[in-house]
């Protein structure tokens, strides 16, 4: 996605006045709408000292959030990578009728709210929903538990690796795995040998944007939660609770554990599009 | 069991495990969930979905989400593309660390933006003590909506302007400046009409994700009943009553806007798509 600057040679076309003035308003315009929300969750954080930052994070609230949150990451991602790994191969490599179609289902949890997308769970398997007599007749609990934050969790994440691997494997056509069908590799050597080097860089890119979002996704799973501390509190579930609270330096420093996994996936985004760039050419 | 003209024929294997898998995965975790809310709306009667949409509240609140996400697709289409223009054309120091900022509001969980902006832009915060003497006040008022919508809004078009802008033909320029065409004239002659379906694709996605944001504004909008509620708000109030039918009907018509953008998104990139493949 990184821009081009195909020829500096003539980068001067625009006058040094113009070119400064449009490169300050620029830069005042991102540091006032993203470079400042930023900086105010790390001073907030710290605001009160450190010690009281610690307290915060190692507050055992704080650390059962830090769990579930990580819980349903592992869950999310992996199902979410094995599924855009079988939607990218079936959509990409063959020509069917629907297609289209099938792609632009995909994008759905895109366009969805996030709110509606956990009210979706809480119809299907809440009280009054539709497994709902069922499910309480097993005692098995879906909506305001954790298996509900984990389900939200999967469709906010849902077409992060799909999309990512549509888009490459689109561009690289298939001539090589027929090639090595041809030579006489079985479906599985393809796939390790030819498929998955061509891939592996938009996956991991795939994963890593689907493992901040999962991280951090608040309305969907706010929805399915319940709110019960301790047990059914994300991190940035238990962002919003502290701050209700009035517990400003506690929430904010939560929020700055969230801060610190946005700027790492943005880093190894930054990272990856560097790889790709220079295996494209 | 493959039908004869269902796909073209193929030497590649895998596609029925890949497309079954593909078929179930999207129908258990988004198409059958999702039409649990239009079923349900059916199910309580079109008189109870308009009788709910139609309450002074909730068009209220229709007409923030919507007003609101219009605004702030309007500002990150003009504050966007300026920013895209700078990162393509310009070189200056500190623009790797720039281009990587811009994708931070796709990183930051909307809940910790929603914070953050609220502590900015209250009467104490450090934007918001400049603007109290003038009057303006954006904490717990429909401008915050706008300002955190502007935010999440803001990457979408950057994202979408800028590989079209990079893969501009600088060329056309040169030869419409060499046949005298003024600055101006080249901008909105040559440079605009090549980005005009970028930027549209860009507010589309941007004014898409306002309608149905939320993290990051419930904080700031201070949730004032009739003023500074949206219609997300206003579901999980329907549902934290136990009004399923009620926060259904809500989201009926939110869904209904966003599959309509959703379709209109995808034919603009298409057109976007074969513009490009065409240069």
């Amino acid at each position: 996605m990184t821009a081009r600057t195909a020829d500096p040679g003539r980068q001067t076309q625009d006058p040094p006045l113009v070119r400064w003035g449009l490169t300050a308003l620029a830069l005042g315009a991102l540091a006032l709408f993203i470079g400042l929300p930023l900086a105010a969750v790390f001073v907030e954080a710290f605001r009160k000292g450190a010690a009281v930052y610690l307290a915060a994070v190692r507050q055992p609230d704080t650390l059962s959030a830090i769990e579930l949150s990580l819980l349903a990451a592992a869950i999310a991602v992996p199902l979410n990578l094995a599924f855009g790994v079988a939607a990218a191969w079936a959509v990409t490599k063959f020509q069917f009728k629907g297609r289209n179609v099938l792609i632009s289902l995909i994008d759905i949890p895109f366009a969805v709210s996030p709110v509606v997308a956990g009210l979706m769970y809480v119809l299907v398997f809440g009280a009054q929903g539709w497994l709902g007599d069922w499910l309480s007749a097993h005692d098995i609990r879906i909506v305001f538990a954790v298996p509900g934050i984990v389900l939200a969790t999967v469709f906010v994440t849902f077409p992060f690796v799909a999309r990512e691997l549509i888009a490459l494997m689109e561009s690289q056509g298939t001539e090589e795995e027929e090639a090595a069908l041809v030579l006489g590799a079985t479906a599985w050597q393809m796939f390790r040998r030819i498929t998955l080097p061509n891939i592996k860089w938009g996956l991991l890119y795939g994963v890593v944007l689907c493992t901040a979002r999962a991280l951090g996704e608040f309305g969907a799973v706010s929805v399915v939660s319940g709110h019960i501390r301790g047990r059914t509190n994300t991190l940035p579930l238990h962002v919003e609770i502290l701050y209700n609270e009035y517990n400003y330096a506690g929430a904010f420093a939560v929020a700055s554990l969230l801060s610190a996994v946005a700027l790492i996936a943005l880093g190894l985004k930054k990272l990856l599009e560097w790889k790709t760039g220079q295996e494209g050419g | 069991m493959p039908r004869t003209n269902f796909r073209s024929p193929s030497v590649l294997p895998g596609f029925w495990p890949a497309f079954s898998y593909t078929v179930l995965y999207l129908s258990l975790i988004v198409l059958i969930p999702l039409s649990a809310v239009f079923l349900r709306s059916a199910a309580s009667g079109w008189g109870h979905v308009w009788k709910t949409i139609s309450a002074p509240n909730v068009v209220a609140s229709y007409r923030l989400s919507f007003g609101a996400s219009l605004v702030a697709g309007l500002v990150s289409v003009v504050v966007g593309f300026l920013v895209a223009w700078v990162l393509v054309r310009y070189r200056f120091p500190g623009k790797a660390l720039a281009d990587a900022l811009v994708d931070l509001p796709f990183a930051l969980p909307t809940a910790v933006a929603g914070i953050a902006l609220t502590s900015l832009y209250t009467e104490s915060g450090w934007v918001g003590r400049y603007l109290a003497p003038l009057g303006i006040r954006v904490a717990f008022t429909r401008l915050g909506v706008v300002v955190a919508l502007t935010f999440i809004g803001l990457p979408f078009v950057v994202r979408s302007v800028q590989p079209v802008l990079g893969d501009a033909d600088r060329e056309l320029e040169e030869a419409a400046r060499s046949l005298g065409a003024t600055r101006r004239q080249i901008f909105w002659r040559v440079i605009f009409p090549i980005v005009r379906p970028a930027l549209l694709t860009g507010f589309a996605l941007a004014f898409a994700r306002a309608l149905g944001e939320y993290g990051s504004v419930i904080f700031i909008s201070g949730n004032l009943p009739m003023k500074t509620e949206i219609a997300p708000l206003l579901i999980v109030g329907k549902l934290e009553q136990y009004d399923y039918a009620g926060a259904t009907a809500i989201a009926s018509v939110m869904l209904i806007a966003s599959f309509l953008l959703l379709l209109g998104v995808n034919a603009l990139q298409r057109r976007t798509r074969r513009f490009m493949e065409a240069e």
